[in-house]
């Protein structure tokens, strides 16, 4: 814990940095705060803001950097024949490593006495201070040690570097401080850089999602042949290799489950918004639009445990069996209804916010020529609303195919590129999910193609929002 | 020149203006119909949020209330304590074999105390009502409180899940006869025990304070630790989501420079917002979890998840109730000689401060039921140990409320639906307080300019 009280020191010096700097910019005042170019908290937020932010800037570099120094040097030590065998060792002597510290806390061991233990004993030991190793080779021991005594150097000299960095940025910022020096600037820029760095927050979240679905990908691709995976119509993974990674009964369940959504939730929700925005009276919209938007904010794992106990097997009991069409409670129909609820408030409230922009003066003119309300919703509204519509219905598509938990529930997971909707078939979401949580090895095809399978998707759905956002744009630009 | 054709005259009426001829007739069916279609809509969407609450609701009532068996057990010394010194110690390496004996024990003596008829059942069988579990939490009572040894206590123990089973419903002396954990002369026992008034079914604290048990023992599966792990969860996503989201919108609602730049990190955001919750997930298990280390199944990973997930809800509405604040403050704040920065974060942000709540607490309570990214970094790992208290605790495995149903869903057990729809109600019971909390936010302080 000491990088904890590292910080907390460099922190400590900040609040003290903060109330020495005001004071200073008072003292070189006279006292009177008016001869000041900024007000007197600014001095204090510049001291503090040079005494802390150098220090832990250097920190966190040195913390990245470390283990990638430490590891260079150890790396020689250690005899491995592939990459991936000298990934676990080096795991391994990390692991061994932290061990040793443990082990000198709990048993009040001196230096000495740890350079000189043995690989052989040490496994039961180090297993009791709550280290996760099966055995010590005496190479893996003797890297550990030299791991451990690096580390505890450069541990010594991160501190000293990081205080006297802090130290001195410390008093060049007191040095600094007279009445004409522009404190205010300083801080106020700062803080503007903070702003900047949170709004690339999101810019990195995408580059993260690209960068680590597109590497992991192209990782897939060198081991699976891609061909193989756009054109097979078959899914079959196995787990001892030569499995069959065709994408296609995926992309069928997916869009067969999303197709039978969309058929329940476009026409309901458009309907309801129709009604609740032309007909419905100020009481009753006042119930019923929150009531629907309560489906909303329902957690979709509530959905899949709906469509598990409830419709599955209604659906089951009812239609698929006494018709012939399947025995099977998860099915298409299952999840696609029951998605088509979730998706029922969706288009609902954004086709509601169309319906409302589309100007008075249209209705009027259409009632003045003597149209009846439906009449004038038909011909009038509905055209004028067609692009916002069209955008709010690619929104619910976008969100019925990325929709993971009511499939994992409702669909089942057998891969089949089948018409009959009451029987179980599977999505691209649920096979992420169980390739990713099942317990193959992760380089391995059946694990990589999850990563393949999420790029997928993320493309369908980034298309569909992008053409969706647009839509929704160029129609709202036309009547504002 | 009037060569342009005259428009067809319509049909003369013939009749009087009050009665609607027939074309009038059909479209004033149409305005009916269209109607009667627009209800039937609202009508169906409100009917299926019913069923879909009463269905769950309906099944997941009974996880709240468990069968208990009320026996006195005498503790002994000797079983619990062999070397008898009350070292903690030497006492933990007593297993729960020891204990169950002793039960077992207590539990034949209560039943021939209470004269209940046992119609020649095995020693096992009646031992077989209690649950397997029961002896662990006498064992872990005994070691809370070593002066019970020797002592004569009443202990509430768990009833097996198939005996509660019977006393909700879900088991049957039909269902008992095919069942290899259960005989119907058990279910008899268990009723006559009832009537003798040793067996009563009450509320169980455990399932909201316990941790999780094995496939076997739904009767003892609680949601402690998932609750914990989601609270945690909720702390990292508030302590890091509100800072960087109000920070980020600040930047791009009052400084940023309109161009090309700023445009793009505007689409990104929504486009964020559409994204998929699942490929959050392989983000994290690809960054957090395989680039950078962190523990698998960890609140941290799930909350720096969540955090990102969030994000874009939080910028969103801060960003339309910063710009809902009138320029007037802006202008006056800056001709009586405040930055603009100043000028923002002492007058603008305090305005706007019950919006961005109001969206920082919808965006929370849709993270608390996000379920799908959580599955893959681990989360669904079986976890019984309680987490630490934070910081550590931030680091060790844990559970989430949500994926707890999924666990709880895929478990052979039939008990354990009803106990996925009780944690379900848990979780609901949570989202409604946090959109409480929200309403009552908006409408206390939030103004109109």
């Amino acid at each position: 814990m000491s990088i904890g009280i590292l910080v907390l020191a460099v922190l400590i010096l900040a609040a003290a940095g903060f109330v020495l700097g005001r004071q200073r910019a008072l003292a070189t005042a006279g006292g009177d705060p008016r001869r000041l170019h900024s007000l007197p908290g600014h001095y204090g937020q510049f001291t503090a803001i040079l005494a802390a932010v150098p220090a832990l800037v250097l920190l966190a570099i040195w913390l990245l950097a470390q283990p990638l120094a430490i590891e260079s040097r150890i790396a020689p030590m250690l005899t491995a024949d592939s990459p991936a065998d000298r990934s676990l060792a080096m795991a391994d002597v990390r692991r061994i490593s932290i061990g040793l510290d443990l082990l000198a806390v709990s048993d009040r061991l001196s230096e000495d006495a740890v350079a000189s233990l043995s690989s052989e004993t040490l496994a039961p030991r180090l297993r009791q201070v709550g280290t996760a190793v099966t055995q010590v080779t005496p190479e893996a021991l003797s890297a550990a040690k030299a791991h451990r005594t690096m580390r505890h150097t450069l541990q010594i000299w991160m501190t000293a570097a990081v205080g006297l960095t802090a130290a001195t940025c410390f008093v060049f910022a007191l040095l600094r401080i007279r009445p004409d020096f522009r404190a205010r600037n300083v801080s106020e820029r700062f803080v503007m850089w903070l702003l900047i760095a949170a709004s690339l927050v999101a810019v990195a979240t995408t580059a993260g999602i690209v960068l680590s679905l597109v590497s992991e990908t192209l990782h897939f691709f060198r081991i699976y042949p891609a061909r193989e995976f756009f054109l097979s119509l078959t899914w079959n993974p196995q787990f001892r290799g030569g499995s069959d990674l065709g994408i296609w009964p995926l992309l069928w369940g997916t869009v067969y489950i999303s197709i039978i959504a969309l058929i329940v939730a476009v026409p309901i929700g458009l309907l309801t918004a129709v009604y609740l925005s032309e007909y419905a009276s100020r009481r009753t919209r006042g119930w019923a639009k929150p009531a629907i938007e309560i489906l909303a904010g329902i957690p979709t794992i509530v959905y899949g445990l709906f469509a598990l106990i409830t419709v599955g097997p209604a659906l089951r009991d009812w239609f698929a069996q006494p018709l012939g069409l399947g025995a099977s409670s998860s099915s298409v129909m299952t999840a696609g209804l029951v998605m088509g609820i979730m998706l029922i408030p969706f288009v609902s409230s954004l086709s509601d916010d169309i319906i409302n922009a589309v100007p008075q003066s249209l209705r009027d003119g259409s009632y003045g020529l003597g149209a009846t309300q439906s009449e004038t919703v038909k011909l009038v509204i509905l055209p004028a609303a067609l692009p916002g519509i069209v955008g709010a219905v690619l929104l619910a598509a976008s969100r019925a195919i990325g929709e993971t938990m009511i499939v994992v529930l409702g669909a089942g997971a057998a891969a089949k590129l089948s018409l009959n909707p009451f029987e179980a078939m599977t999505t691209v979401t649920v096979k992420i999910v169980s390739q990713l949580t099942g317990d193959t090895e992760f380089a391995s095809p059946e694990t990589l193609v999850a990563f393949a399978l999420g790029l997928t998707l993320f493309v369908m759905t980034l298309v569909l929002n992008v053409l969706a956002l647009y839509i929704v744009r160029k129609y709202r630009e036309q009547y504002e | 020149m009037t060569d342009a054709a005259a428009p067809a005259s319509p049909a003369i009426r013939d009749g009087s203006l009050f009665a609607p001829d027939a074309h009038t007739r059909r479209r004033n069916a149409a305005e009916r119909r269209f109607r009667a279609y627009g209800i039937t809509a609202v009508a169906l969407s409100i009917l299926a949020l019913i069923v879909l609450l009463v269905s769950v609701l309906g099944n997941g009532a009974g996880a709240f209330r468990q069968t208990f068996i009320q026996i006195p057990v005498t503790i002994d010394a000797k079983i619990v304590d062999p070397k008898g010194n009350r070292a903690l110690d030497e006492m933990k390496k007593v297993t729960t074999i020891g204990y169950g004996k002793q039960l077992e024990a207590s539990m034949l003596a209560a039943v021939a105390a209470a004269g209940v008829a046992t119609d020649g059942l095995s020693r096992k069988d009646i031992a077989g009502l209690l649950s397997k579990e029961a002896a662990a939490g006498l064992r872990g009572m005994v070691l809370e409180n070593p002066d019970l040894i020797g002592r004569t206590i009443t202990f509430r123990a768990l009833a097996n899940g198939r005996i509660d089973g019977y006393f909700k419903g879900r088991v049957s002396m039909d269902s008992a006869k095919l069942d290899s954990n259960i005989s119907p002369a058990q279910l008899v026992l268990a009723e006559r025990l009832r009537d003798a008034g040793l067996v009563t079914v009450a509320f169980n604290p455990q399932f909201l304070l316990g941790a999780d048990a094995s496939e076997v023992r739904p009767e003892a599966a609680g949601l402690g630790v998932a609750i914990l792990g989601s609270a945690y969860m909720m702390i990292i996503v508030l302590v890091l989501a509100l800072p960087l989201g109000v920070a980020a919108s600040i930047y791009l609602e009052e400084f940023a420079p309109k161009n090309r730049w700023t445009d793009l990190i505007e689409v990104n955001i929504a486009n964020l917002a559409a994204v998929p919750s699942i490929v959050y997930g392989i983000l994290g298990l690809a960054i957090f979890i395989n680039t950078l280390g962190l523990p698998q199944s960890a609140p941290i990973v799930g909350g720096l998840i969540l955090t990102l997930m969030t994000l874009p809800t939080i910028i969103i509405a801060t960003r339309v109730s910063l710009a809902a604040v009138p320029p007037s403050i802006r202008d006056a704040a800056l001709g009586v000689g405040a930055s603009r920065m100043q000028a923002v974060f002492h007058h603008v942000l305090p305005l706007a401060l019950p919006g961005i709540l109001t969206g920082t607490i919808i965006g929370m309570a849709r993270a608390l039921g996000e379920t799908a990214p959580l599955l893959l970094i681990g989360m669904v790992a079986f976890v019984r140990e309680f987490p630490a208290a934070p910081p550590e605790g931030f680091f060790s495995p844990a559970s989430a409320l949500p994926v707890q149903v999924y666990n709880f869903t895929q478990r052979a057990d039939p008990a354990f639906v009803e106990r996925a729809s009780g944690a379900i109600i848990v979780l609901l019971v949570f989202l409604i307080c946090m959109n409480a909390a929200a309403i009552i936010l908006r409408r206390r302080f939030e103004r109109r300019w």
